[in-house]
C-alpha cells in the first residue's frame, strides 16, 4: 500500500519532467538498442551456420577412419582404413539406438549426358543415406532396397549436376554415362547450398553403394559410415555404443586404440560455430560498453537532479517522508526509467535490425532471450547507478535541505 | 477552560552546536508549555535560537539536552523514522517561502503529507485534501499550479497541507515573511480563524506585525526565554477591513493576480 503511494509519486515526477527524464533514458534507450542490433547481427551470422550445419542431417553420427601409428610415426587422420560394408551391417543390426546407417564410397569422375559432361563426386549409399542426410527429392524417387540389394544401374543426381547437364529440368528418365557404364537418372535432390566451409553439398551424385563398388570403383574399403538415432537425446548414448560395435567388428583387443573416429554433429558443428561465437561475443561487449556509459548518463542526472531537487527532498522530509521513502522514490524513479529506457531501446534495436535485415541483406536474428536479457539489465543499470543518488538523497538533513537555494 | 490540555511541554532544552573549535549554545535551557488552543508568537532577533528552537519543536532537530513532549510524546529521544512520522501526523509546517512542489496541483500539494502517512487514519486522500482546500478558502484553485497563484495563495496551499492531517499542532516559520502588507493580513486573519477553529498555532516570527496578532508572546534572545507574556490580540478581520475600506480604489497585487487567474 504504502510503496504503491511511492510508487506513484516516482511515476507523477517522471511524468512531471519530461525534458528531464528523457535524457536521462537517452543513454540506456542507445545502449540496449545497440546491444539488441549487434547481438542480432551475431546471432544471424550464427544461425546461418547452424542452418548450413544442420543441412548436413539430423541427429547424425561419422564414423571416420582412424590413424594409423606404425612404428612410433603417426600418418595422421583417415591413414589407416580398414572400415567396410560390415561394419555398418554390424551397426545396423545390433544398435538399438540407430535408425538408419549407411555406408560411403567416393568416386570422382566424368558424368556425360544431357547437354554435355560435368565432373563430380559420386557417393556410393544406402537407400537410408537420404533418411539420415535429411534430404528430399526435387523429382522422381530414390533407389529402393531391391535396387540397392542387386546393385542396379540408377543414379540419383544433385541440384548442381542436374541444372549443368539438364538446364531445363528434364533429368529424370534420362540415361547418363559414368566412366562408360551407363545410368539411369531416376530422381533430382533438392539443393541443399553449401557447408560452413564453402563446399558445394548439391554437386554429387548419389547411387547404391553395389554399384559403385562394382561398376565404377574397385574399392573395397568405405570412407566413412553415416549413422542417425531415434532421437537428439540419444547422440551421446549411440556413440558410446557405435565405439563398442566398431571396435568389435574390427576385433580390437583392450589395448589396442581406435581405429576410427566418430563424430556427431555437435563436434562437427563447434569449430565453425566458434568463430561467430567469438563474434558475437565482441559485438554484445561493444554494445555493453555503451550500456554502461548509459548506466553512468542515469547516475549523472540522477546526481545533478538530488542536488536541484535538494528543497523538495527537504519539503518531503519536513512533510514527514521518512530517509527510506525518498530512497525509495529516487529508486523507483531511476528504475522505472532505465527500464522504460530499455523498452525504447529494445523497440529502436528491434526496428534497427530488422531494417538491417530488409536494407542491407543481413541476415539478423532478435531472440526473446536478448530482449529479456537487455531488459533485466537495464533494471539493474537503474538498481545500480540510481542507488548512490537516492542514498544522497535520503541522507539529507532537512534542516539543510529546506534551507538550499 | 483552566484544565485544557498541554500541546507542548518543553523543559530544560539545551542545544549546543560545534563551529569548529568553539562550542555554540543556541539554546540554554529553555521551559514553557503550550496549551491546547493557544495561538503563541516566538519571537526574537536572528540569533536568538528562535530558529533552533523552531526546529526542534517541529521535530527536524534533537535537543542536546532536555525534555521536549508533544502531545503526551516524549520526542527528543526518538529515532529517525519515529521523528519522521510525528512530523507527519502531529505537525503541519507553514514556511516563510511556502515551499510548495512545482508542476504539482494545489489539490496535490495538499495531499502529500497524506502519502506518508503511515497510520492510514484518513482514508480519502482526494476528499481530505479538498476539504483542507475549502477550509483555506481556496477550493477554486485546486488545479491550480503554484505558479499559477498568487504569494498569498500559495501561502494558504501551504497552510491547507499542514491542516490535512489534523496535527496537534502548527508550525508556521515567517509566514509572512515574503508577502506584502496586505497580504500578511489576509494570511493572519486565517491563522485567527482557525485558532478560533481550535487549532494550536506557534507562529516564529521577528515582525511585531504578526506577532500582535497572536495570544500570547514568547521572546528568545541569546538561548534564553527573556518574557512570556500573555495578551490582548488585535483582531486581523478588523485591520483588513480597514484596509479595504481605505484603498477600496487601490486594487492591491493579489487582486490584480488573481483577475489574471480568471
Amino acid at each position: 500500500m504504502h510503496s504503491l503511494r511511492l510508487i506513484k509519486v516516482a511515476g507523477k515526477s517522471i511524468v512531471k519532467n519530461k525534458m528531464r527524464t528523457l535524457l536521462t533514458m537517452l543513454g540506456i534507450i542507445i545502449g540496449v538498442g545497440a546491444v539488441i542490433v549487434m547481438v542480432a547481427i551475431g546471432e544471424g551470422a550464427q544461425s546461418q551456420i547452424e542452418n548450413q550445419i544442420k543441412n548436413l542431417g539430423t541427429n547424425m553420427l561419422v564414423i571416420t577412419p582412424g590413424t594409423s601409428n606404425a612404428g612410433g610415426v603417426n600418418q595422421g587422420a583417415s591413414s589407416f582404413n580398414r572400415l567396410n560394408i560390415d561394419d555398418s551391417e554390424k551397426i545396423r543390426n545390433e544398435s538399438a539406438f540407430i535408425a538408419g546407417v549407411s555406408p560411403v564410397v567416393f568416386t570422382r569422375t566424368q558424368i556425360v549426358g544431357g547437354t554435355g559432361n560435368w565432373r563430380s563426386t559420386i557417393h556410393g549409399v544406402t537407400t537410408e543415406y537420404v533418411t539420415i542426410r535429411d534430404w528430399e527429392l526435387t523429382s522422381g524417387r530414390f533407389f529402393d532396397a531391391s535396387e540397392e540389394r542387386t546393385g542396379k544401374k540408377v543414379i540419383v543426381l544433385g541440384a548442381t549436376i542436374a541444372e549443368n547437364l539438364f538446364p531445363n529440368g528434364d533429368a529424370v528418365g534420362t540415361r547418363v554415362l559414368v566412366r562408360n557404364v551407363p545410368m539411369d537418372v531416376i530422381g533430382v535432390l533438392e539443393k541443399k547450398g553449401q557447408t560452413p566451409d564453402g563446399n558445394d553439398q548439391d554437386d554429387v551424385a548419389l547411387a547404391p553403394v553395389l554399384t559403385v563398388q562394382r561398376r565404377l570403383s574397385n574399392w573395397t574399403f568405405i570412407r566413412q559410415i553415416l549413422a542417425n538415432t531415434y532421437s537428439p537425446d540419444d547422440i551421446d548414448e549411440a556413440q558410446v555404443e557405435l565405439r563398442a560395435i566398431m571396435r568389435e567388428s574390427h576385433g580390437l583387443a583392450e589395448w589396442e586404440p581406435d581405429d576410427f573416429e566418430i563424430k556427431n554433429q555437435d563436434q562437427l558443428s563447434e569449430a565453425a560455430q566458434g568463430t561467430t561465437e567469438v563474434m558475437t561475443m565482441l559485438l554484445a561487449a561493444i554494445a555493453s560498453i555503451s550500456l554502461l556509459v548509459g548506466g553512468i548518463g542515469i547516475m549523472n542526472i540522477m546526481l545533478v537532479s538530488v542536488t536541484e531537487r535538494t528543497r523538495e527532498i527537504g519539503i518531503r522530509m519536513a512533510i514527514g517522508a521518512r530517509g527510506a521513502d525518498v530512497l525509495t522514490q529516487f529508486l523507483i524513479e531511476s528504475i522505472v526509467m532505465s527500464i522504460l529506457g530499455g523498452a525504447i531501446g529494445v523497440a529502436i534495436g528491434v526496428g534497427g535490425a530488422n531494417l538491417l535485415g530488409t536494407t542491407m541483406g543481413w541476415n539478423t536474428v532478435v531472440n526473446s532471450q536478448t530482449v529479456m536479457i537487455a531488459l533485466i539489465f537495464s533494471g539493474a543499470v537503474g538498481i545500480f547507478f540510481g542507488f548512490y543518488p537516492a542514498r544522497k538523497a535520503a541522507a539529507l538533513n532537512p534542516i539543510d535541505a529546506l534551507r538550499f537555494e | 477552560m483552566s484544565e485544557k490540555r498541554a500541546v507542548i511541554k518543553v523543559r530544560e532544552i539545551r542545544k549546543t552546536y560545534q563551529m569548529g573549535k568553539t562550542k555554540v549554545h543556541a539554546l540554554q535551557g529553555v521551559d514553557f508549555t503550550v496549551l491546547q488552543g493557544e495561538l503563541v508568537a516566538i519571537m526574537g532577533a536572528s540569533g536568538s535560537g528562535k530558529s533552533t528552537l523552531m526546529n526542534i519543536i517541529g521535530g527536524l532537530d534533537y535537543p542536546t539536552s532536555g525534555s521536549y513532549v508533544l502531545d503526551d510524546i516524549e520526542i527528543s529521544k526518538l529515532g529517525k523514522n519515529d521523528l519522521a512520522d510525528i512530523r507527519n501526523q502531529k505537525i503541519g509546517f507553514v514556511f516563510q517561502g511556502f515551499n510548495l512542489l512545482a508542476r504539482t496541483s494545489a489539490l496535490e500539494n495538499t495531499e502529500l503529507p497524506l502519502l506518508y502517512d503511515r497510520s492510514n487514519r484518513i482514508k480519502k486522500h482526494r476528499e481530505a485534501a479538498r476539504r483542507s482546500l475549502e477550509r483555506v478558502g481556496l477550493g477554486d484553485r485546486a488545479d491550480h499550479h503554484p505558479n499559477e497563484l498568487s504569494g498569498g495563495q500559495q501561502q494558504r496551499v501551504a497552510i491547507a497541507r499542514a491542516l490535512v492531517t489534523n496535527p496537534a499542532l502548527v508550525l508556521a516559520d515567517e509566514p509572512t515573511g515574503n508577502l506584502d502588507s496586505r497580504t500578511t493580513v489576509e494570511v493572519m486573519k486565517l491563522f485567527q480563524e482557525l485558532n478560533d477553529e481550535g487549532v494550536t498555532i506557534i507562529l516564529v516570527t521577528h515582525e511585531d506585525e504578526v506577532a500582535r496578532y497572536a495570544k500570547r508572546i514568547v521572546e528568545l534572545r541569546d538561548g534564553k526565554i527573556i518574557r512570556d507574556v500573555p495578551q490582548e490580540p488585535d483582531s486581523a478581520a478588523d485591520d483588513l477591513a480597514e484596509l479595504v475600506a481605505r484603498g477600496a480604489d487601490d486594487p492591491t497585487i493579489e487582486e490584480l493576480e488573481t483577475a489574471d487567474a480568471d
